[in-house]
């Protein structure tokens, strides 16, 4: 991707200015989008729970760009920023969390389950891992068919625990699929931190178990994500199968909008906050303060104009209420 | 007229899917060299190699979600679930991605896969290896759930289910596999959500699916010689049920009598029964509805406590004949 490009220009080696200002767009979009989400919920405009991201925009940021339009998502409940990154749109992303017709999936489906199948993003996960055992067929059809797409595969610390976490990244590694397995370790699954529920160092240490290449990374680190998803769809296309990257984080809200937080202190979140994703990667791009309140201020805007059409748009018709449940 | 078994029905099925389209591909334990547990799939990895016919280990959760990943993105995949009690490892799957997916996605996602479940009990294998879940699936939107009862149904039924847009849910009965009848040679396809009326008579009908069709006949024909003229109708399709045969049918007999393997408590007899009692047939009905099915507990291991856990041919005769006789 450097061809042509003298590669010392590049930021971090691999990413040009003009898309690193796109990034940093998104990930503060990512933000506001989801403070906005859950200002609305305290206005009581917006029911159900949701999951926010906030503190973790750095994996989406570094793994989306990382991939081509071809290849294919698996999201989990926590997947605003992936959604946007993956060429989301946010006027019928914020008509599906407000439940509208107009939604990505026609409000049947809300936050936790987005999905846009068009540009093969297979869908957000309510289920812990449940997005693992696809992966392996995503894998194999794409072997079936002779394609060269890679899928990147999201999960959590906590999905790491589960049963499917084992059965998907085996079948993936004894067939050489191409899944790139992303854990964004954000030490909390909800209320359990990682010290309690692994006795391994490294959830990628796990990957040795497989047979596979496991690593760790800043997941804070934007070019470092971008370098290691870049790095397994490299594998993952040369037929070298899967990869399990596991990219270190922090959710500075709570799980879900039922979380009082009694697990953990204020301090903890604040010395996490001093390693902001956002700040990092907008001082490694040289963008000064006064660039990046107009970033946050166009960002803000594009929010509102998506709230203000999203809010405009129909509710679906319950004579529909039926359609969609078969083919 | 050709004959061939349940299981060499089932074989033809997927070897004529599989030739004919190149996103069909089977996946499950021990379904390459070894054949299948039943032998379903005997030398299709030879023809089509490993590719197409894929071993998995010992991992159900896996093998459904391959079925779910490799649908959503445009294949068309059949999964073996290799003893259907062991479906319950892969329920999550099944239940929570694969048959909501279409739904939660606006409609948008189409997830055209086939599960294939060897159930039932009569072969000595105890509570972990003879179950009948069928209806666990029945009460899962977005899924549809077939049961055949005979060879000619089977290959027509999964030539069907292989073609369906939905999720499909295919439950074998394992008794059935060595039973013969008619089945034409050229690929056709039983539509889903269509029943069959096995057997025409005025007196009383019996609804019964899987092994107790051939069942259900036995006793028909036994309780003939006592002048007692018996209709049967199979179903097929558990979901979406055809329910105007079978509401025709109680009109014109005013009896029934539903038979299944699968335990009383919760089984589809009490859906049928439900229908029933929601249409135009219940003014015409003159007796009870009446359900024969398993015992409500797990199949034990003694033969002689296995046989007594589910309907026999002599319990469908009795009980018929008590229906019939006005006993109830």
């Amino acid at each position: 991707m450097a061809e042509g490009k003298q590669i010392d220009t590049l930021i971090g080696g691999v990413l040009t200015k003009e898309k690193a200002l796109d990034l940093l767009y998104k990930m503060v979009l990512t933000r506001t989008f989801e403070e906005n989400a859950l200002e609305m919920f305290s206005m009581g405009k917006v029911h159900g729970t949701m999951h926010v991201s906030i503190g973790q925009e750095g994996i989406a940021a570094g793994a989306g760009p990382a991939l081509k339009d071809t290849d294919y998502l698996l999201n989990t409940h926590r997947g605003h920023g992936h959604f946007l990154m993956w060429g989301g749109d946010l006027n019928r992303m914020m008509s599906e969390f407000l439940g509208k017709e107009n939604g990505y999936c026609r409000g049947r489906g809300g936050s936790m389950h987005i999905a846009d199948v068009e540009s093969n993003n297979l869908g957000a996960q309510g289920i812990v891992a449940g997005n693992l055992p696809i992966s392996v067929g995503v894998g194999l059809s794409i072997r079936i068919r002779k394609s060269d797409q890679v899928v990147l595969t999201l999960f959590g610390d906590g999905a790491a625990n589960e049963g499917a976490f084992h059965e998907s990244l085996n079948m993936a590694a004894i067939w050489n699929l191409p899944v790139i397995y992303l854990c964004e370790n954000n030490q909390y699954a909800m209320s359990m931190p990682v010290e309690k529920a692994f006795r391994v160092e490294q959830i990628s240490d796990r990957a040795s178990a497989y047979g596979i290449k496991g690593l760790t990374i800043d997941g804070n680190d934007v070019i470092a994500v971008y370098k290691a998803v870049q790095d397994a769809a490299k594998r993952a296309r040369a037929g070298d199968g899967p990869t399990l990257i596991e990219a270190i984080t922090y959710r500075y809200q709570g799980h879900s909008k039922s979380d009082r937080q009694l697990y953990r202190t204020r301090e903890e979140v604040k010395q996490w906050q001093q390693k902001d994703p956002i700040q990092r990667f907008a001082k490694l791009i040289g963008v000064q303060e006064e660039e990046f309140q107009a970033i946050e201020k166009k960002a803000e805007q594009a929010i509102a104009a998506a709230v203000e059409f999203g809010e405009n748009s129909p509710e679906p018709n319950v004579s529909t209420i039926m359609e969609g449940i078969y083919a | 007229m050709r004959e061939i078994s349940y299981m060499e029905a089932l074989r033809e099925a997927i070897r004529q899917a599989m030739e004919k389209d190149d996103r069909v591909f089977m996946i499950g334990e021990d379904i390459g060299v070894y054949g299948g547990a039943f032998g379903v799939s005997a030398g299709l990895l030879d023809q089509f190699g490993p590719e197409r016919i894929i071993d998995t280990p010992i991992s159900e959760a896996g093998i459904a979600g391959a079925c779910v990943g490799a649908a959503v993105t445009g294949m068309r995949p059949i999964g073996e679930i290799q003893f259907s009690d062991f479906v319950v490892l892969a329920m999550e799957q099944i239940v929570m991605q694969g048959a909501k997916m279409r739904f939660m996605f606006g409609g948008k996602a189409t997830v055209p896969f086939v599960i294939r479940l060897p159930g039932g009990s009569g072969t000595g294998a105890a509570a972990q290896h003879s179950e009948s879940l069928e209806n666990w699936f029945v009460h899962v939107p977005g899924l549809k759930v077939v049961m055949p009862s005979t060879p000619y149904d089977a290959k027509g039924l999964l030539l069907a289910a292989i073609e369906e847009d939905n999720p499909v849910m295919f439950f074998e009965h394992k008794l059935l596999y060595k039973t013969k009848g008619h089945v034409p040679e050229e690929m056709y396809t039983i539509p889903i959500g269509k029943s069959n009326l096995v057997r025409e008579g005025k007196d009383l009908t019996i609804i019964a699916t899987s092994i107790m069709v051939p069942r259900a006949i036995e006793a028909a024909e036994k309780l003939s010689a006592e002048g007692i003229d018996i209709e049967i109708i199979d179903p097929r399709t558990l979901k979406p049920l055809d329910d105007q045969p079978i509401i025709a049918s109680i009109i014109k007999t005013g009896k029934v009598l539903i038979v299944h393997e699968a335990v009383k408590t919760g089984g589809f007899g009490g859906e049928i029964s439900a229908v029933i009692s929601e249409s135009e047939a219940f003014d015409y009905l003159d007796a009870p509805i009446r359900r024969l099915a398993g015992l409500d507990m797990p199949i034990p291991y003694n033969r002689t406590l296995e046989y007594h856990a589910v309907p026999q041919v002599e319990d469908i005769i009795e009980e018929a004949r008590n229906l019939y006789q006005g006993k109830y």
